[in-house]
């Protein structure tokens, strides 16, 4: 295996990577390929900019329960 | 000017977390946030023909949300005594001088902030509404309630490839939709 990535590859470890599910070879091949891939650079600047949008946001969602009885009592309401 | 058409049976998939987010920020309580949307969407299927569809489904719903959370405070406050109490938030222990625990609680953010990140995340919903409903709805639970990749992918019958698929189109879309409108 090389320790060279195509872009593909690379983006992928970008996206697990925010997330903290890729690996440490993972992150070190990343950060090889990105050392020479300007395309690759932008995509992960992009990315963590959205992580960072998402931190801040801080949203919630609706417990999927809560969704599911609001759902069929909506649903009972329209056959009515 | 488009015409905006209702779908009431997508209205829990598509406005519950919008609305929940809405909510929360305003009334602090999880029950009754719950109460109001569903409060929201019964009275917006009983003026569903009053819609005429000059805005959007979303800014129809907050519209009637809003008049749901003015009537809570409103009822709220008819009876004073108990609204005091509501002040203390802390949690129970620390209930009693509210005011200080207030003022040196480093971890309540300024007026200003709150009402930024709202801004934000109202950007953030317009968008993930752009997005397929089922990619949307894949997208939100790993990074939103940041479940674990292999649950989800039980949830929907998918493989952790197909997953990061969903997930890296999600979130390109996400990227250039939000940079378009807010960052």
């Amino acid at each position: 295996m090389s320790i060279f990535l195509n872009c593909k590859k690379a983006n992928h470890s970008c996206d697990k990577s925010q997330y903290k599910e890729a690996s440490l070879l993972e992150l070190i091949k990343l950060n090889i390929h990105l050392l020479y891939c300007l395309a690759c650079r932008k995509y992960a600047a992009k990315n963590t900019k959205l992580s960072n949008a998402f931190k801040k946001a801080d949203l919630k969602t609706m417990p999927a329960q809560t969704k599911a009885i609001l759902k069929e009592r909506l649903r009972q309401e329209i056959a009515k | 000017m488009t015409h905006h058409a209702i779908n009431e049976d997508q209205w829990v998939d598509r406005y519950s977390d919008y609305l929940y987010n809405y909510t929360i920020v305003r009334v602090n309580d999880h029950e009754v946030a719950q109460d109001l949307i569903s409060e929201t969407f019964f009275a917006g299927l009983k003026s569903a023909s009053d819609f005429r569809g000059e805005a959007s489904e979303r800014t129809w719903l907050i519209s009637i949300l809003k008049r749901k959370i003015v009537d809570y405070y409103r009822k709220r406050s008819s009876n004073k005594g108990s609204a005091e109490i509501h002040m203390s938030h802390l949690g129970n222990e620390d209930q009693g001088d509210w005011l200080e625990e207030r003022i040196h609680d480093p971890y309540d953010k300024s007026a200003e902030d709150t009402m930024e990140n709202e801004e934000l995340g109202n950007a953030i919903h317009e968008c993930l509404d752009d997005l397929h409903p089922k990619q949307a709805a894949i997208f939100k639970m790993k990074t939103i309630d940041n479940l674990h990749t292999e649950a989800i992918c039980n949830e929907y019958n998918i493989t952790p490839s197909n997953l990061w698929v969903i997930i890296h189109r999600a979130r390109t879309s996400m990227a250039d939709c939000l940079e378009q409108n807010w960052l």
